[in-house]
């Protein structure tokens, strides 16, 4: 008989053994999946995990890493502050796409004259603040009215939706675009175009502010009041207030921090990646920031390798899509089965297995 | 702009259907939730049950095949949620939105070559000379069976709950697990067959979706209904009649905007379809004197 015994501390050891081991699972059960959907499974791996990196055209899909790994860093690591709380913000989606239509609003507010050096700066703050405003909804809901935050915020991805579609529709519908939705292409007006910084690498200002993100982060959860406060309330919330942390301000100061990232997030999306605001630019990097937060350990060096994983799996899988035509669903289960095997194994970190019952 | 175009009678009829998948989705969840677990992977077992039900209904020809394929699917795919939070003792919140992401790709995966297939049409009940009773008749008599399953499911939970010993512990089970352990009830077990009945419901309802209401099977297509039947759950305050309201409200809603959109209303289409969720949010603000069942969403470990 198999008990589950408490560990009195998480094991350091599983807390980086788990992600590793849940990545190894998720890709024999996935081999199993690509064989039953009769692809050759060891060929299918290794064309998602291998060759954008080293295979024939890994000087095209190099740079894309950083490029999708971005935008997923920067969203995952706003959420990690909430989610080490207890808070938890599963809209990102919806604040990166308010975020979005708020830097290209402002950018196509100063087309077609205007500097960048005003513009483009300008764009960042309104994304910045468009994703704040969409994340401060649930907070301050949550704080005055105990509404619950996760189906609010959930809630607000799909009236951000509708927003979007509207915004395509109408109010920044590029006039010169004979009748088709959509905006004009912003990374294509030099005045708000997030362009590479390097040429060639993919290091474009949103994949920059990420990296900085993960430092500073690092900074403020190991170094800093507010840090501790995230962690404490997150082990013991009573402990918390007994440590004089006020719950109401830490939720809104979790929510505002993953709102400002996710907007800044779709902001430079939009400005450059995507090009322009349309029906559906946004393609769900708000939903997989999730598992890259979990995946990471909820710190931001975890983070890091996790979003860049989980990018890889994006354009591995878009390789895949090319070369074996695998479906492109096949590698939204592989994410979420990533995330599953990584609560299942998780067990080991908190719990140890006995053999035998002990009477 | 005509208001004239839009019959309340058949107004009313309609909410019923559009409330439907919500009532046999939060159904489930409400008994989930009474026994003390937060299972937030509805959307995904919904999606899962609307492919599952789609498929099987494509193959066979039969809707009741499809709606018990559904159903089957849902509780599976439950199964796996109830394994990762009530043996490996998971966190629920985390692995119910791991639970949704993984059916979302699932049922895309399976989904492949049946978009923009029709379902075959689920016959509606018809009662010779009651459905044609002016107003009484549409309303109440003129539906699919599945409308009335709904209805026969909050009444029966509600029975359940308040009149069973079953229902009893149960509801011992989710206010205080410890103690419901000290009088020698299973919790796991308890825990694992109340996230099976729920999985079971929300794959209904999911079928309801893409074999009935729309009828036909599209990624994604149920659009947030998991979500809104959670929160339909907690306003109302875990009572399963007050359910009902809520599922009608929200129906009505959905209803309302389709007609206002139909009739040419001047409020562009896309803040029409924005309400449905902006009135669960409000829903959510106004309601919330509802007491949780005790230990909602903690994790249990009989530590002995």
């Amino acid at each position: 008989m198999l008990t589950l015994e408490k560990r009195p501390q998480p094991s350091k050891n599983w807390t980086y053994a788990a992600p590793l081991l849940a990545v190894v699972i998720t890709m024999i059960v996935g081999g199993f999946v690509f064989a039953a959907l009769g692809k050759d499974p060891l060929v299918a791996i290794r064309t998602i995990f291998y060759d954008p990196l080293f295979g024939e055209f890994a000087s095209y899909s190099r740079p894309q890493l950083l490029l999708k790994a971005g935008p997923l860093i920067l969203i995952a690591i706003g959420l990690s502050f909430g989610f080490r709380a207890g808070i938890w913000n599963i809209g990102a989606e919806g604040q990166y796409i308010i975020g979005a239509l708020a830097g290209a609003a402002v950018g196509l507010a100063y087309f077609p004259d205007g500097s960048r050096i005003v513009v483009f700066p300008l764009m960042i703050l309104a994304g910045v603040a468009g994703g704040m405003i969409w994340a401060w909804i649930p907070a301050f809901l949550r704080n005055r009215f105990k509404t619950n935050e996760i189906l609010v915020s959930l809630m607000l991805v799909y009236v951000a939706e509708s927003i979007q579609a509207s915004m395509a529709l109408n109010l920044l519908r590029n006039p010169d675009g004979h009748g088709f939705p959509g905006s004009r292409n912003l990374s294509q007006i030099p005045a708000s175009a997030n362009l590479e910084i390097f040429a060639n690498t993919g290091i474009h200002w949103g994949v920059f502010t990420a990296l900085v993100a993960v430092v500073v982060s690092y900074g403020v959860l190991m170094r800093h009041r507010f840090g501790f406060d995230v962690r404490l309330a997150g082990q013991s919330p009573r402990a918390a207030i007994f440590a004089g942390v006020n719950p109401k301000r830490l939720v809104m100061t979790c929510m505002l921090i993953s709102g400002a990232l996710a907007g800044a997030a779709g902001m430079f999306e939009v400005s450059g990646p995507a090009g322009r605001v349309s029906i559906d630019f946004n393609v769900g990097y708000g939903f997989t920031a999730i598992i890259v937060a979990f995946l990471g350990r909820l710190h931001p060096v975890g983070i890091l390798f996790a979003g860049i994983l989980m990018a890889l799996t994006y354009i591995g899988g878009e390789l895949a899509q090319l070369s074996l035509s695998l479906p492109g669903a096949a590698i939204q289960l592989f994410q979420g089965m990533l995330l599953f095997f990584l609560l299942a194994v998780d067990v080991m970190t908190n719990f140890r297995i006995r053999f035998g019952s002990k009477e | 702009m005509d208001f004239g175009s839009i019959n309340p009678v058949l107004l009313v009829a309609s909410l019923m259907v559009a409330a439907t998948p919500i009532i046999l989705a939060a159904a489930g969840e409400l008994i989930v939730e009474r026994a003390g677990v937060l299972n937030l992977g509805v959307e995904g077992m919904m999606i899962t049950g609307a492919i599952v039900g789609f498929i099987v209904t494509a193959h066979t020809g039969s809707s009741w095949a499809g709606f018990g394929a559904a159903a089957l699917g849902g509780a599976l795919l439950s199964l796996l949620f109830a394994l990762l939070t009530q043996f490996l003792l998971s966190n629920q919140v985390a692995t119910g939105l791991a639970l949704t992401l993984f059916g979302l790709g699932l049922s895309a995966l399976l989904g492949q070559g049946y978009n923009g297939i029709k379902a075959p049409e689920f016959a509606k009940i018809d009662i010779p000379v009651l459905t044609d009773l002016p107003v009484v008749g549409p309303i109440l008599f003129g539906h699919d069976p599945m409308v009335y399953i709904g209805i026969a499911l909050i009444a029966a939970i509600w029975a359940f709950l308040k009149y069973s010993r079953a229902g009893l512990v149960l509801r011992a089970v989710g206010e205080n697990h410890d103690a419901a352990h000290a009088l020698g009830y299973h919790v796991m077990r308890i825990r694992t067959l109340a996230i099976m009945f729920g999985g079971a419901c929300a794959g209904l309802g999911g079928a309801y979706i893409s074999l009935v209401r729309v009828p036909q099977w599209t990624d994604g297509m149920t659009a947030g209904a998991g979500w809104i039947a959670l929160a339909i759950v907690v306003f109302a305050s875990w009572q399963p009649w007050r359910l009902l309201i809520g599922a009608y409200l929200f129906g009505g809603v959905t209803v309302l905007q389709l007609n206002l959109q139909a009739a040419g209303f001047a409020i562009p289409v896309e803040y029409l379809s924005m309400s449905p969720y902006i009135a669960t949010i409000l829903v959510l603000v106004l309601m919330n004197a509802g007491r949780a069942p005790g230990s909602l969403g903690r994790v249990f470990h009989a530590s002995r």
